[in-house]
C-alpha cells in the first residue's frame, strides 16, 4: 500500500514537471501583454483571450507574408505526408527483403543501411545539396521529400525487419508452394498483419519530419518553409517588445499535430514497439 | 501418378553438412515416413523435396521429371506445414482458395472444390472464421484442406499432429490413413513419432545424423533393424539390447546379470548364428514381446527357458511391463498382467527365433554385414 502511494506520487510529480512548460506555454498564450510584462510567470490569466491564437493561426506576418502561420501549415503537410508515406513504404519492402529473401551478406548491408540512422545531419548538408543540384531539384518541397524520405528509411527499415523477423517463415514457404511471388506475398501476407509497426513508423517518422528545423531551413525560404521554420521568423524577428503571447500560442500551434498524433494513436505506438520482442 | 526419387542428394549449409548421399525411392500411391530424432534433418529433407532449399548435389525426380531447379509453385506439389501456416490475416475459406487464385482457377470451380474439401474435412461452418478462432485439430484440417484443393502429385506433411494432444492426434492419424486410401496420393510424412511412422506408412526411412540408417515396410524395419539405433528408435517400448560373450560351443551366449547369476541365451534357433564365432562380444537384442511366462509362445524348439529376477513390474491394463537386468542394461518384458510380482524370481520364456544379434563395435545388424 505505501509502496503505491509511493509509485503514484512519484508518478503524479514527474507528470506535474514534464507537463509545466505546456502549461506555461498555454496560460502566457491566453493572457495580454501587459499583464504578461507586469505578472508572475504562474499567475492565471485575469481575462483570457485567443485574441493570440487567431493571430498566430491568421494574420501574423512571417517575414514578407502576412498570412499567419496557417500556410506553413500546408507546406509542411506537402512535403511530411509524401515523406512519411515513402519512407513507410520503402522501409516495409527492405525489412521484408532483408528477413524473408535473405541474400549473400544480406546482414552486412542491412547493417550499411542501420548505418544511416547513426549519420549526424548536420555532416551530410553539404553533399546532399550538392547531389540534389546535380539531380537538377530545385523545388523545396521535392527536395525536402526526397531527403527526408531517404534518411527516415534506415529507421523504417529498422522497424520493419524486427516486426518480420517474428513472421513466421512458414507462411512465406507456403505462399511459395501456392505460388504467390515477391509482391504478392508481401501485399497479401506480410502487409494484412503489420499494422503495429506501420503506425510506429508513421508516428516516428511523421513527429520526426514535422519537427525538422535543419533540412526546413538550409533548403527552403521565404513562403516555401516548414512551419517550424515560421515559427522561428515569428519567434526572433519582432520589433519593439517581445510578442510573448503570440509566441506561445504559435508554438503550441506549431507543435499541435504532433501531440495531436500521440494522443490518438500512442498506445498504438507503445504496442508496435513492444510487438517484435514477444511473440504472439 | 507421381513416383518419387531421391537419388545421392546431399545437403550443405555453408560448410556444415546436414544431409548425407540421401538415396530411396517410392512407388505411385506410396505413403512414405521419414522418422528420426530432433535435428537429423527430415525437415530439410522435406524442403529440398518442395523446393524450398536448394539441393548442393544430387538429383530429385517427382513423376518421371527431374525436379531439382524447378520452384515449389511448378513441382505440382502441396504441403502441410508443421505450424499448419495458414494465413492469419484471411478466411478459412480465403486461405483454402489463395492458391487458386494465384493460379487463377474461375471462381466457379473454386467453389465447388472448397465444397468439396469442406464436406471431406467437415470444416464446411468454418468457412467464414479466421485461424485465430480456431482449434488446433480445425487449424489442422484447413491446413489439409488447403493442401487437398490443390489435388498435387505430391503430399508433404511436415509434423503435422506434433501441437495436438494425444487424443486429437490419435484421431487425426486415423483420418490422414484413410484419406490416403480414399485418394491414393503419393505423401511425403515428417515425423518423429515411431508410432505415427508404423501406423501410416507403407516405406519407412529412418534417419539420424542427415543419414538415411534404414529404408522398408514398416514390418521390416520393426523386424530386421540394420542397427542398434534402429532397434532403439523403433517400437515402443523399444527393442531391449544388452551385451554378451559367445559360448564356446558357437551357439549361445553368455550374459551377466548381477542377481540372477549368468544367463545362457541359445542362438540356434536365432538367424544369424552363421555370423558368430567362440568368444566374440555382440550386442543381442530382444523385443519386450518376445519374453513371455506363460506357455505356449511357439513351436516347442523355438522356446527357451530363463530364471530372473523380476526388478519392477508397471502394469499398463492390457499387459505388464516388466523390468528385469540383463548385461548391466534395463530390460522390459512385455508379460500377463498380475502374471508376477517385483523382487521374485520369475520363469521366464524366450522366442529364439526373435533374437537379434549385433556388433559390438559398429552395432550393425550381424546380418547385414
Ligand atoms: N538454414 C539453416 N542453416 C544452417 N543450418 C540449418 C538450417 N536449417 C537447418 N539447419 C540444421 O540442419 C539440421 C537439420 O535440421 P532439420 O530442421 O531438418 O531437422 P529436423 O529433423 O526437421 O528436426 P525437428 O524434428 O526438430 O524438426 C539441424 O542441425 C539444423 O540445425
Ligand atoms: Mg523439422
Amino acid at each position: 500500500m505505501i509502496s503505491r502511494i509511493l509509485i503514484y506520487a512519484s508518478l503524479i510529480v514527474l507528470a506535474v514537471i514534464f507537463l509545466l512548460p505546456l502549461w506555461v506555454l498555454i496560460i502566457t498564450s491566453l493572457k495580454d501583454l501587459d499583464e504578461i510584462y507586469a505578472g508572475g510567470i504562474m499567475d492565471l490569466p485575469q481575462n483570457p483571450s485567443l485574441q493570440a491564437w487567431a493571430r498566430a493561426w491568421g494574420t501574423v506576418c512571417v517575414g514578407l507574408n502576412c498570412t499567419g502561420l496557417k500556410a506553413f501549415y500546408a507546406n509542411t503537410f506537402m512535403m511530411a505526408i509524401p515523406s512519411v508515406f515513402l519512407s513507410t513504404f520503402f522501409g516495409a519492402i527492405l525489412g521484408y527483403i532483408l528477413i524473408k529473401w535473405r541474400f549473400k551478406n544480406s546482414e552486412l548491408v542491412f547493417g550499411l543501411i542501420l548505418f544511416g540512422a547513426f549519420m549526424p545531419f548536420q555532416a551530410i548538408l553539404i553533399p546532399v545539396s550538392q547531389t540534389l543540384s546535380y539531380m537538377g531539384v530545385r523545388d523545396p518541397v521535392l527536395s525536402l521529400i526526397i531527403i527526408h524520405t531517404t534518411y527516415g528509411i534506415p529507421f523504417t527499415t529498422l522497424f520493419f525487419r524486427n516486426y518480420y523477423v517474428t513472421f513466421p517463415d512458414e507462411l512465406v514457404n507456403a505462399a511459395l508452394i501456392d505460388g504467390a511471388g515477391f509482391f504478392r506475398i508481401f501485399f497479401k501476407i506480410l502487409l494484412p498483419v503489420s499494422t503495429p509497426i506501420i503506425v510506429v513508423a508513421v508516428i516516428f517518422q511523421f513527429t520526426g519530419i514535422w519537427n525538422d528545423f535543419l533540412f526546413g531551413v538550409s533548403f527552403a525560404s521565404g513562403k516555401d518553409v516548414p512551419v517550424t521554420v515560421a515559427l522561428n521568423n515569428i519567434v526572433n524577428v519582432t520589433t519593439g517588445r517581445k510578442q510573448y503571447d503570440l509566441d506561445m500560442a504559435a508554438a503550441v500551434l506549431a507543435a499541435l499535430p504532433t501531440l495531436l498524433v500521440y494522443i490518438v494513436a500512442g498506445k498504438y505506438f507503445l504496442r508496435g514497439l513492444t510487438a517484435g520482442s514477444v511473440k504472439g | 501418378m507421381a513416383q518419387l526419387v531421391i537419388d545421392n542428394i546431399t545437403k550443405a549449409f555453408g560448410a556444415v553438412e546436414v544431409l548425407t548421399d540421401i538415396s530411396l525411392q517410392i512407388g505411385d500411391g506410396e505413403f512414405l515416413v521419414l522418422v528420426g530424432p530432433s535435428g537429423c534433418g527430415k525437415s530439410t529433407l522435406l524442403n529440398l523435396i518442395a523446393g524450398l532449399e536448394s539441393i548442393t548435389s544430387g538429383e530429385l525426380l517427382i513423376g518421371e521429371s527431374v525436379v531439382n531447379d524447378l520452384s515449389p509453385k511448378n513441382r505440382d506439389i502441396a504441403m502441410v506445414f508443421q505450424s499448419y501456416a495458414l494465413y492469419p490475416s484471411m478466411t478459412v475459406r480465403q486461405n483454402i482458395t489463395f492458391g487458386m487464385d494465384v493460379r487463377g482457377v474461375p471462381k466457379v470451380e473454386q467453389r465447388e472444390k472448397v465444397q468439396e474439401v469442406a464436406d471431406l474435412l467437415q470444416i464446411g461452418q468454418l468457412l467464414n472464421r479466421r485461424p485465430a478462432q480456431l482449434s488446433g485439430g480445425q487449424r489442422q484440417r484447413v491446413a489439409i484442406g488447403r493442401a487437398l484443393v490443390r489435388d498435387p502429385k505430391l503430399f508433404l506433411f511436415d509434423e503435422p499432429l506434433s501441437n495436438l494432444d494425444a487424443k486429437l492426434r490419435v484421431e487425426m492419424r486415423t483420418e490422414i490413413k484413410q484419406l490416403h486410401q480414399r485418394l491414393g496420393t503419393t505423401i511425403v510424412y515428417v515425423t518423429h513419432d515411431q508410432i505415427e511412422a508404423m501406423t501410416l506408412a507403407t516405406k519407412i526411412a529412418v534417419m539420424n545424423g542427415g543419414v538415411i540408417q534404414q529404408f522398408g515396410t514398416p514390418q521390416d524395419i520393426y523386424d530386421n533393424p540394420t542397427n542398434v539405433f534402429v532397434a532403439e528408435f523403433i517400437g515402443s517400448p523399444p527393442m531391449n539390447i544388452f551385451p554378451g560373450k559367445v559360448c564356446s560351443d558357437g551357439n549361445s551366449a553368455e550374459i551377466q546379470t548381477k542377481k540372477s547369476g549368468n544367463v545362457v541365451l541359445e542362438l540356434d534357433r536365432c538367424e544369424a548364428r552363421d555370423m558368430i564365432a567362440p568368444g566374440q562380444e555382440i550386442l543381442v537384442g530382444v523385443r519386450p514381446e518376445a519374453f513371455s511366462n506363460q506357455a505356449p509362445l511357439g513351436a516347442e524348439g523355438n522356446v527357451q527357458t530363463v530364471d530372473l529376477i523380476i526388478d519392477v513390474v508397471e502394469p499398463t491394463g492390457p499387459d505388464d511391463l516388466v523390468i528385469i537386468e540383463l548385461g548391466g542394461k534395463e530390460v522390459v518384458a512385455r508379460l500377463e498382467p498380475q502374471s508376477c510380482a517385483p523382487e521374485t524370481v520369475s520363469t521366464l520364456l524366450i522366442d529364439k527365433t526373435k533374437l537379434a544379434l549385433f556388433d559390438a563395435d559398429t552395432e550393425r545388424n550381424l546380418l547385414q554385414s
